[in-house]
């Protein structure tokens, strides 16, 4: 099953997909564009991983890791389907990352790789945006880079584990204005989902609602305002996010 | 909603934290009553600001991997796993290596916190509060693993919020960690590169704060090292000290 939550006369509701659009949890049907989309659930812990594809490792000049390269957000710089994020006007290198979002569904400690699957509720695609000017080599990726307010991108469904028949061969694109620059295959990934399970509850406590993104694969170019930025995930949807420059961003 | 006139704890075995004086915070806490976290927001750490921990890394910011010296404040973020209340114990994963037990200042934030300017930064803070903000000692501060700081239990907060207008000067608190049978370790908040305006300021220029967070001041250089038995209490000022112990295995059993 497909879940979305998006805000509509007054209320947030949960949301289906509708051939008109989309089917609100009361019934009623709105045009896609006509709804407020938020992030499909509420986020617990966000977790990321750093270069857990190979090929996008190589492209970023890296060798091989003894452990995962894993940072954590904060839940405040998320954002949903349709949402504008901010390219500050002094920056030259920002780009997209789509990313495999993991939704754990239960309460995860000292899970082994074999039974870690039964501690996943499901998936939504991400768009974990970083802006490369602001990279300082203290606790990287540092917070300025990648927990900007509306740099993490989730939606636009919420997709029931059940529902995905192999997750580890969906594949993944990005594009920009229409054209093509990102594409991958989550048979690639470095670390495994059971393997990034079993490793962060073999020193932490997972909850329903912590979400893991888990990589990128290579193909991040820089954007610009104006952008528009479509990520797709075999199974999970269409993620559309637009680029807005510090005036269309409308600070007073 | 985050609303806080005078001190908020949350004691275990009560639904709701209450907000009362000073004065009741320590009735409350004389009969031993363990309690939850004060907060539920995000807990932002924040690292290097205490003068002496840039300065002992002397000229190695310069040189690989950090390449230059801290531009923006260095943050991390205490996930909800880790939240532990006064009367907490916790768990060591290795004796040898023991806990570093950063005691330091929480700002807790009262309003929503976007682009705020340094002249009032202030307003936005509800109250302060006691973070012992826990890690496995660590050298490098280039790229550590999560599970030096993100640990079960590793941020323990409290007792209480103590409200903004009980603190005359966040920027001039003493701060003492103590590990049982040893001398206590002495900090104070007066050494902090970004004072606490200073730092909301920054912060907020790129995320927003929202009610209910906190974001540490930062730990002290040199913070002591704890080990499976030890008793500890963290104090800034007058405040009611957090007061937690160090245990080898979890739930405690004795």
């Amino acid at each position: 099953m497909m879940r979305g939550r998006v805000a509509y006369a007054g209320a947030i509701h949960e949301a289906y997909p509708h051939e008109r659009g989309v089917r609100l949890a009361d019934g009623r049907v709105c045009r896609e564009d006509e709804v407020v989309w938020l992030a499909p659930v509420q986020p617990g812990t966000i977790f990321a991983l750093g270069l857990n594809y190979a090929e996008h490792a190589k492209e970023l000049q890296f060798s091989k890791q003894e452990e995962p390269l894993v940072f954590l957000k904060g839940a405040g710089s998320v954002i949903g389907h349709r949402g504008v994020t901010r390219r500050p006007a002094d920056v030259t290198f920002m780009h997209y990352e789509c990313e495999l979002a993991v939704v754990i569904g239960r309460p995860a400690k000292e899970v082994t790789r074999d039974e870690a699957m039964e501690y996943v509720a499901g998936y939504m695609i991400a768009n974990d945006y970083a802006i490369r000017d602001y990279l300082e080599n203290y606790y990287r990726p540092n917070l300025r880079v990648k927990n900007r307010d509306g740099g993490t991108v989730l939606g636009p469904w919420f997709v029931d584990a059940a529902d995905i028949d192999d997750v580890a061969q969906l594949e993944l694109r990005t594009y920009v204005n229409g054209t093509l620059h990102q594409k991958g295959n989550t048979r690639d990934l470095v670390t495994s989902i059971p393997a990034l399970i079993e490793y962060l509850s073999s020193f932490m406590t997972l909850a329903p609602g912590d979400i893991i993104l888990t990589g990128t694969p290579e193909g991040v170019v820089n954007v610009n305002a104006g952008d528009e930025v479509v990520c797709e995930i075999d199974g999970l949807g269409r993620l559309v996010n637009a680029i807005a420059s510090d005036a269309d961003f409308n600070r007073d | 909603m985050f609303a806080l006139d005078d001190h908020r704890i949350h004691l275990a075995a009560e639904p709701f934290a209450r907000d009362v004086d000073a004065r009741s915070v320590s009735a409350l806490l004389a009969s031993g009553a363990a309690c939850r976290p004060p907060v539920d927001g995000t807990v932002y750490g924040t690292l290097l600001n205490d003068r002496a921990a840039l300065d002992a890394l002397g000229g190695a910011v310069n040189a690989a991997p950090y390449k230059a010296p801290p531009k923006a404040p260095v943050l991390y973020v205490k996930p909800r796993n880790t939240f532990a209340g006064h009367r907490a114990r916790v768990v060591v994963p290795d004796d040898e290596q023991g806990v570093q037990v950063g005691g330091s200042l929480g700002v807790v934030i009262g309003r929503t916190a976007c682009r705020v300017h340094v002249g009032n930064a202030l307003d936005y803070v509800a109250g302060y509060t006691v973070v012992a903000d826990l890690s496995v000692p660590h050298e490098s501060v280039y790229r550590p693993s999560v599970r030096f700081r993100a640990r079960d239990g590793f941020c323990v907060i409290g007792p209480a919020v103590v409200a903004r207008r009980h603190v005359s000067d966040p920027d001039a608190l003493r701060v003492a960690i103590s590990i049982e049978g040893t001398e206590p370790f002495i900090a104070n908040t007066s050494t902090s590169i970004r004072d606490v305006a200073r730092l909301i300021a920054d912060v907020t220029d790129f995320m927003t704060l929202a009610p209910g967070d906190v974001l540490t001041l930062g730990v002290p250089h040199g913070a002591p090292v704890a080990h499976v038995g030890d008793e500890i209490g963290v104090a800034i000022g007058d405040w009611p000290p957090l007061c937690f112990s160090m245990t080898a295995k979890a739930g405690g059993g004795q």
